[in-house]
Formats: structure tokens, sequence, C-alpha cells
């Protein structure tokens, strides 16, 4: 699950990390008072950010800098409303412009290959950093923290050295381990701070700052983590993936026309590629899990079938830790209560295939015994359903 | 031969008084696997599989009283990572975790300690191991597979099946089929696998199946480019029309930032002289090009 920033903010002040203050605003008027409230004393600016999920909100211009309660409102009521990537915003935040010195970048995430969590850091921030680490790898330094004790003190004060961060060590070092402090205490798999930077106060003082911050948490983990699981927005998550999610069933609606009904990721993934290469388009990832009952595949169904575009279903269950019986009674009480005629074809095989076999005959279901075999049918069907 | 499990294997089943656990094992037993105990903490001293499998409160127990030298995991995520260092501290070889949804964070601190120990992790999140005709462990249906030369190796679950049912449908044999998992934090690589196939002389092809997400394939192309030169081997990607940025599933399975692409792993695995199928329907024909008979 991604944060949104403001969220993320929150979780790097409570572990003690230096972040601006800043406050969220729904409306022009509360963008005004937050202004107000921010607006550095004896001239300054604040900074307007549109709170989505998407990257790229700043060259879709939702971000913005005002000089003045009145121009802070008028940014907001531009941002707020605005489409990125189509995701409209709701929220932006208004915190003090601060007078950057120099950015950098600092980021923890799960390294798969040496099974660590990685802190990355470069005196290159405020870029994309897989640009970086693309053109040139040399800009950026790795540490892995360890897996018990998590980053330590001489590792946090190497990072800071090699980045440049030497004038600052020490509170840049508390960064660093602060950072991977709030992954392991969080359970995330990406805690991303871009711009790090020094800026500069009305004083002249110079501090490092987290000027911008990305977390995505673990959804394996969430269960431990109610407090989270609250900031979770309603408002950006689609109301099939909450059904979906809350079935416990991993959805992801594509836009073609054969509906699919998987179980296992990889043989749901492979479903789907042998449609496309039969010449059809599939509707969705579906993938219903392991020790499938029957009414999580009632549940399926209706996801598949709340998608205007599906024309047909594919049913492609390999038996293994799911019954195929079970699956099979799925199927018979969805089709019961199911709203909309669509063709169905039926493939199950593996654990109880035979018992499966019997109820799908006794309910006249299409049945198909190999994969190809049911995916000719299906994509048949479709482009049948659509002639 | 056959790797990881065979008919010497002595298996403890953890969790095997729950739903899954109880229904494993005697799929487990009735395909020939010497299923030994049983573990479920407060239940010990009771007997599962109609009275033939002693159950015992801890691992250490259960080992010392049946020589246990391997087990499977069928305990609920909330539980799991404890129950594989249990399984590890009782001097378990082989350790298969069915469990799934594990956190990452968790599996980042339970692996170092598997490393320090003589045992070997297969999973989390993965169906476990078949080797055919002596041995099954884990959650794989025994009826899709026929006794040969071939080792399966795979990051899925279900997708293994489909494939290896392939292989038995156009007669080839397979020597034992395993499951490495889907999560981004498991305990065996493909690489692992590939060790062990070429130290068993009763394997002599291998087939991989691969998923988007990491780069566990580039590294097993590149070290089968490397070390298996003379094994004919054929692999399947799965994931050509997945969307980046999302997460198909596997929590490890997702296109990020244009790497972990099928495309990109079919391709390495090309260079490495892999051939890679279009359908799992498609791997017994370039086995046999590759020089494997059915029979």
């Amino acid at each position: 699950m991604k944060l949104q920033e403001f969220h993320a903010r929150r979780l790097l002040a409570a572990a003690g990390l230096p972040v601006p203050p800043s406050s969220v605003a729904e409306t022009p008027a509360q963008a005004r008072a937050a202004a107000e409230e921010h607006l550095p004393a004896g001239g300054g600016k604040v900074v307007i950010k549109a709170q989505v999920l998407v990257g790229g909100r700043g060259k879709a211009g939702g971000v913005k800098l005002a000089g003045s309660p009145d121009e802070a409102e008028e940014v907001a009521r531009a941002i707020l409303g605005m489409e990125i990537k189509g995701i409209t915003v709701r929220r932006v935040l208004v915190g003090p412009a601060a007078e950057i010195v120099r950015e950098f970048y600092l980021g923890a995430a799960l390294d798969r290959r040496a099974r660590r969590i990685l802190l990355m850091g470069s005196g290159e921030g405020g870029v994309d950093i897989e640009q970086v680490a693309a053109e040139r790898p040399d800009a950026i330094t790795y540490i892995h923290a360890d897996p018990h004790l998590g980053l330590l003190p001489y590792q946090a004060r190497r990072m800071v050295f090699e980045i440049g961060l030497r004038e600052h060590w020490k509170q840049a070092a508390a960064i660093a381990t602060g950072l991977v402090k709030v992954m392991r205490e969080n359970d995330a798999d990406l805690v991303e701070v871009n711009p790090l930077a020094i800026v500069r106060a009305a004083d002249g003082t110079e501090t490092v700052q987290c000027l911008d911050a990305k977390i995505t948490l673990d959804d394996s983990a969430l269960h431990r983590h109610p407090d989270l699981e609250q900031m979770r927005d309603p408002d950006e998550e689609d109301p099939v993936d909450r059904e979906a999610r809350e079935q416990d069933i991993s959805y992801i609606r594509l836009d073609g026309t054969i509906g699919c009904m998987v179980n296992g990721a990889g043989l749901a993934m492979t479903t789907m590629d042998l449609i496309k290469r039969a010449g059809g388009e599939p509707a969705n990832f579906l993938d219903i899990g392991g020790g499938a009952r029957a009414d999580k595949v009632a549940a399926a169904m209706r996801l598949i079938l709340g998608d205007a575009n599906v024309k047909a279903i594919l049913v492609n269950i390999f038996g293994g830790i799911a019954r195929g019986d079970e699956v099979a009674r799925g199927i018979v009480e969805a089709r019961k209560v199911q709203t909309r005629d669509v063709p169905m074809v039926v493939r199950i095989v593996g654990t109880n295939a035979a018992e499966a076999a019997e109820i799908l005959r006794a309910g006249s279901f299409d049945t198909a015994a190999s994969l190809d075999q049911a995916v000719e049918m299906a994509v048949a069907a479709a482009s049948a359903a659509a002639a | 031969m056959s790797i990881l499990v065979d008919r010497d294997t002595r298996l403890l089943v953890q969790g095997i008084t729950g739903r899954e656990g109880e229904f494993h094992a005697r799929q487990m037993q009735e395909y020939g696997t010497q299923v030994v105990a049983g573990v479920t903490p407060g239940k010990g001293g009771q007997r599962a599989l109609d009275g033939n499998v002693p159950v015992f409160d801890t691992c250490v127990r259960a080992v010392a009283e049946t020589g246990a030298n391997a087990s499977v995991i069928y305990v609920p995520a909330s539980g799991a990572p404890d129950a594989i260092l249990e399984a590890v501290a009782a001097g378990i070889e082989t350790v298969f975790c069915i469990t799934e949804h594990i956190p990452a964070l968790d599996m980042l601190e339970v692996m170092p300690v598997v490393e320090r120990s003589r045992a070997r992790l297969i999973g989390p999140n993965c169906p476990g191991a078949t080797s055919v005709g002596k041995a099954k462990v884990g959650i794989i249906p025994a009826a899709i597979h026929r006794q040969g030369t071939v080792g399966v190796v795979s990051r899925s679950g279900t997708l293994t099946y489909e494939v290896v049912q392939a292989l038995t449908d156009a007669g080839i044999g397979q020597s034992t089929c395993v499951g490495i998992g889907g999560d981004p934090i498991n305990g065996s690589t493909f690489v692992d696998m590939l060790e062990l196939f070429v130290a068993d002389p009763e394997t002599e092809a291998v087939v991989l199946i691969g998923e988007i997400g990491g780069d566990a394939e580039e590294r097993a192309a590149a070290w089968a480019a490397e070390r298996l030169k003379g094994t004919p081997m054929a692999a399947f990607i799965a994931g050509r029309t997945a969307p980046p940025g999302r997460r198909m599933g596997h929590a490890g399975a997702i296109i990020s930032g244009g790497s972990g692409t099928a495309e990109g792993k079919a391709a390495a695995l090309e260079a490495a002289g892999i051939r890679v199928a279009g359908s799992p329907t498609e791997i017994p024909a370039l086995l046999q090009e590759a020089g494997v008979r059915g029979d």
C-alpha cells in the first residue's frame, strides 16, 4: 500500500526526523489559512503540492509556489480538482518553501538478491534516482543494513560522508538511521526521501531537512499496523479494488473482454498471456488464491461480471491446495445469483477434479480439459458475443 | 537419485492438526512419503492421520523421537517465521514453507539464521517438491507426475502443475519438481536448485518456470550459460501481458522501473541458449528438440 506524502511525512516526523511543518488543505479557503500560518515572516513563499499517489505531479502542474495568502488560495483552486494521470486531486499540502542549498537522495528498499534492507544515497537529489542509477551508477552509494540490528551508526556515517553531507554529518547520519528504523517499525517495502536537502533559514543557519517522502507498506504486514491501515485513501481506491481486497482476492482490471478466474498468480498471468496470444484480450488478472472456498468464488464472479466490457469468462483452476469440487460448487452457486448472462468456459483439473467434473456436468457447464482448449473456447465465445 | 526429497526422507509436518496440514499430510503419506511426525503446540501425545502419526508439542522432541530430517510448514503467516526457526533449531536439514503472506521483513530476520545453519529453506509461499515415485512434500497434486529424468524448478505454484501436466501428457517424465515460491524474499533461488540438479545423476534436463519481477531468472540464465552447457533446458516466463507497476498477485511479481519484464527475462534465457516457450504445452517439443526423449 502506497502512502500519501502527508502521511509519509507524519511517519518520518514521528520517528524524530526533520520534516518542515505543513498543513493539508481540501479547499482553497483552507489553503489560504494554511498559507497564512506557513508564510515565512519577512517575505518568502509557500509551496503547494497535490497529494496523489501517482508520480510526475510536478510535471503535471501539481506543485506550485505562492507568495501571499491570496495567491495560495488561487493556486490551490487550480490544483484541487485537477486530474493527474486519471486521479482527481482532492488535497494539497501547504508548507513554507525552503531555500535549498543543495539536494540529496536517501532511500531504503528491500534488496531481494542480498535479502537485506538496502540503503541508497546520492549527492544528486531531486531528480529521478532510477535514471541516475542507470546512467551513472557510481553516483549512488549502497549500504546493506543488518537484518537484526538495523543500520549501524558507522554505516550511517559512511553513507553521509560518501554522498557529501560532511558539514552536517551528525544530523544526516541520524536521518539515515531513522529511515531504516521507519522501514522496520512500519513494515515498509520502501522509504524514500527525495530530495533530502540542506536548507537555509531566514537567519542564515543551515540544516538538513526531508522535503518529500515516499513510503510503500508491505500488504502482508498491514494486519499488525491497524493505525497505518487507517491511512488507506478511500478516494483513490477504486471501489472494485476495495471489494477485491476485502474478499482477499488479487484482482486487477484491464481493458479486454475475457474475464479470467484463476487460482495462483503465475497461472493467472499465463492464462492472460495465452488469451492474448490466441487473439483475445484479457479483461482482468484475478487470482482467487490458495484454498479457494465456494463463497470466494462467488465474490470473484461478481467482480468479473461487474466489468461491463466482459463478453466471456474463463475459469481455470488447477487444484493443489484448492480443491476442484469446492470451486465447482462456488461456480454453481454464483450462476444462480448471476445478474447477466455471459458465456463461461470452465476448466478444473488437479485435486478433486473428478468430483468437480461431476458437479459441472450436472450443471451443464461448458468445460474444457486443457488450458489451450479452454482459451480457444473463451476467445471464440468473446468474439461471437462481440459480433 | 533426485533432489531435496526421496525414499529416505523422514518428514515432520508442522501444523498437522490444521485443515490444510491434515489434508495434505494424508496426501503425502498416500504418495509414499514417510510422514513420521507432526507438531502442533499443545497437542503433543495425540496421533494424527487415523492414529498413524505421532503429534509432538515441539520440533526438537519430534526430531529426537522420530529421526525426522525434513519438515513442511502449514501454519498461518503469523506463526510461520517462528516455525521455520524452530525446525532449523531442531536440526531439520530441509524445511519447506508452504505458508503465504509472510511479511517480507520477517523473512529478512529469518534468513540469516537459516544461512548460518546446515538447513536449506524452500519457500515460503511455495508448493513444495515431488521426487517422482519416491516422495512428495507440500501440496503438488500427485496425479500430474510421471517418473523420468527432467527436473522442474519454478517460482509459481499452480503454473508448475500446468507445466508438469504438459510434460506428462507428452510422455516426458520428471525426476524432481520443486517450487521455490513467489515472495520477494525466499529461502532458495533458481541457482540453488540448478546446482542440485547438475549434481543429480538422474536429472538429464531442466525446465525453468519464471515470472515477472526481480532478476532471479536473469541470474539463473547467467549461471546456466556457464555451468549447464551440456544440459538440455527449456523455460517459460509468465506475465508478458502484465501492466507495469501493478503487483500481479505474488508479492514478488511486479514490473518496476522497466526492470523485471517477461521480455527481458526471456531474452536473457535465450542469450544463454535456453529456449523459451510461448505456452506451457510448447515446452515438451522444445525439450525434444534439445535432445530429451519421451517414452
